[in-house]
């Protein structure tokens, strides 16, 4: 994985062989280089790194906030525990479900409507800022605004519609008690739409347009061009929409606590996590849980990081 | 392949190919995937259109089924959220959100800048690797050290205060902005610099007339993804604080379990609360998925 130092030649990125050779390179360069580097990154190790570690040890003690004096040592009986207990197993599956489900249908939505943007009609710019609005609004807001005024079953915009076109008895669903997983999914999926568009939208802004212009001339049609050049091309662009897509969702708090408060079996890990040491006070217990999360996410940040890192080297080779 | 990704990307879309069967039919369909695009975004923002007008409608035109769309607008809405009916008032919650993000930013932007520095104008050595490390800081969940965290704070007194906030955002927000900046101060045409140099320049004087002309539009489009995210934050609020430095999304949460008749009201918060991410994001459209991207793309 730590690999992206495959040494592109002459980066136009880094000068260093450019800098005057007068000075002798001598250990003190090195660290007059250096320097500027080392606040943010003693910051960074401090606050994100040193706290992990934390949890990591908490992880292996029997540990409730409500019984302080009964701290010991368990070992890996929290880690037997969180992996037994059918809640958080449960837990586990619904942060799986709903990674999956709002990755996959807003990466389609996203890709249908860059397609549909990428190409000149009256009125682009604003249709795109138009797009962009969801994805800025507050994540809580958004989630209030789905779970009170367009899901209420009374008087929420869903069931005004259908009451619109429904006739005479027309169905009035209570949309959250009925499918509360899938109420949570459509909110993410009306926000992070938009950032798949964006991401996509920049891919195929990429395309190399004389190959393209190319293939036309030797009588491609729009679907051969679309499979042959255009998807190929997207295929880093829809990895990396996915995977950090799964990044932000599979930490996804917000719309878990506002629109279901964890219930109906809505609990994602984050927050069984928040639940356990929040009103639990099962310090031992949550830590264990948080320590397989970040197992969890290390698979995904791998693959994060060789997209990315691909892209980057592309980038630095141009 | 390769050759080809210098080409500007001026000639696509609706230029219609030499030796297609017939431009007319090209144009029609043109025009009716235009037509689609549109109907696409005015479905997609309907929502949002909707929070809008409700926000100015009465309480009691607020909650009608089938919605009354043309009932009277009023401001009541705006009036009960900031406190006029005898709730509590948002403006500390405000107060603390926009001090949170604005320092957090301005501490990042302090980090992040000379790291980007020394990773792009005058890179250290193996600077890829440092650069992925700090991507790599972004992948831990942040639920994972809330614990420690929040024990930390209790033992040290900063429990409920915004000053902590500041410090987590500014982790949280670090690995971002060196990311973006270092690949907006690369850039930097390297001749300039040297240019420069060889002319006497300082330092200093470098970094003002000839670094920070040309990177400056990204930096203020880096803080203002930062401010986003500071802003936007949820988990940690409301962990790590109560009373006194209640952050807005935190006071937003109170209208969760609402109860009666409260839609224009929670639709008047939501919009106010998303007003200065609406602002900032509209204001770094054009960089917000390269930031979003962690510079991945541009």
């Amino acid at each position: 994985m730590t690999t992206p130092t495959v040494a592109p030649a002459e980066p136009s990125a880094a000068p260093s062989s450019a800098a005057p050779a007068s000075r002798p390179p001598g250990k003190v360069r090195a660290w007059v280089t250096r320097a500027p580097l080392l606040p943010a990154l003693i910051f960074l190790i401090v606050v994100t790194q040193l706290p992990f570690a934390a949890t990591l040890v908490v992880s292996f003690f029997d540990w409730n906030a409500l019984y302080p004096e009964a701290r010991t040592f368990g070992g890996l009986a929290n880690y037997q525990e969180v992996l037994g207990d059918a809640q958080l197993r449960d837990s586990v599956l619904t942060t799986i479900l709903l990674t999956v489900v709002v990755v996959l249908v807003s990466l389609v939505l996203g890709l249908l409507l860059a397609l549909l943007l990428d190409r000149r009609f009256p009125g682009r710019g604003l249709v795109r800022t138009l797009l962009i609005a969801p994805f800025l609004l507050v994540p809580v807001a958004a989630a209030l605004l789905w779970k009170h005024v367009l899901f209420n079953p009374e008087y929420g915009l869903l069931n005004g519609l259908l009451t619109w076109v429904g006739g005479d008895k027309p169905p009035q669903p209570d949309w959250i008690a009925s499918m509360p997983l899938g109420a949570v999914e459509i909110a993410l999926i009306w926000q992070w739409t938009p950032f798949m568009m964006l991401i996509l939208l920049a891919g195929l802004q990429s395309r190399p347009a004389d190959a393209i212009e190319a293939a036309r001339i030797d009588g491609a049609g729009a679907w051969q061009i679309f499979r042959y050049l255009t998807l190929p091309h997207l295929r880093r662009y829809l990895e990396l929409g996915a995977l950090l897509g799964s990044i932000y969702i599979v930490q996804n708090f917000d719309a878990v606590f506002t629109i279901t408060s964890g219930g109906l079996g809505t609990a994602n890990l984050p927050y069984t996590i928040y639940q356990t040491f929040y009103q639990g006070h099962e310090y031992g217990l949550a830590s264990a849980a948080g320590v397989l999360v970040v197992i969890g996410s290390l698979v995904i940040a791998t693959l994060v990081l060789r997209v990315v890192s691909s892209l980057f080297r592309e980038e630095v080779r141009a | 392949m390769s050759a080809a990704t210098a080409a500007p990307p001026a000639a696509r879309g609706a230029q219609a190919p030499p030796g297609a069967p017939s431009p007319r039919r090209a144009r029609r369909v043109n025009t009716l995937l235009g037509l689609l695009a549109w109907v696409c975004a005015l479905v997609f923002v309907l929502p949002m259109a909707w929070m809008v007008l409700t926000s100015f409608h009465s309480e009691s035109d607020a909650a009608t089924n089938p919605p009354s769309v043309g009932a009277s607008l009023t401001l009541d809405g705006y009036r009960e959220f900031f406190g006029g009916g005898g709730g509590p008032s948002p403006w500390p919650a405000l107060a603390n959100s926009l001090m949170a993000s604005v320092f957090s930013t301005l501490c990042v932007l302090v980090l992040a800048l000379p790291a980007a520095y020394a990773l792009s104008i005058r890179p250290v050595r193996k600077w890829t690797d440092v650069l992925f490390f700090f991507l790599s800081t972004k992948m831990l969940p942040l639920v994972a050290g809330l614990l420690p965290i929040y024990l930390f704070a209790k033992n040290t007194g900063m429990l409920d205060n915004v000053w902590l906030l500041v410090i987590l955002y500014t982790s949280m927000n670090l690995p971002i902005a060196v990311w973006m900046m270092q690949s907006f101060l690369a850039e930097v045409p390297v001749a300039l610099i040297e240019a420069a140099q060889i002319d006497g320049a300082r330092l200093p004087t470098v970094l003002t007339r000839v670094v920070a002309p040309v990177a400056a539009p990204g930096i203020a489009a880096t803080a203002l993804i930062c401010f986003i995210f500071s802003w936007n934050e949820l988990l940690f609020a409301r962990v790590l604080t109560g009373v006194v430095a209640q952050t807005a999304p935190v006071f937003l949460t109170g209208f969760i379990t609402s109860q009666g008749l409260f839609l224009a009201k929670v639709c008047a918060a939501s919009l106010v609360i998303s007003l200065p991410v609406l602002a900032a994001g509209f204001a770094a459209q054009d960089k917000l998925v390269q930031g979003l991207s962690l510079g991945a793309v541009k």
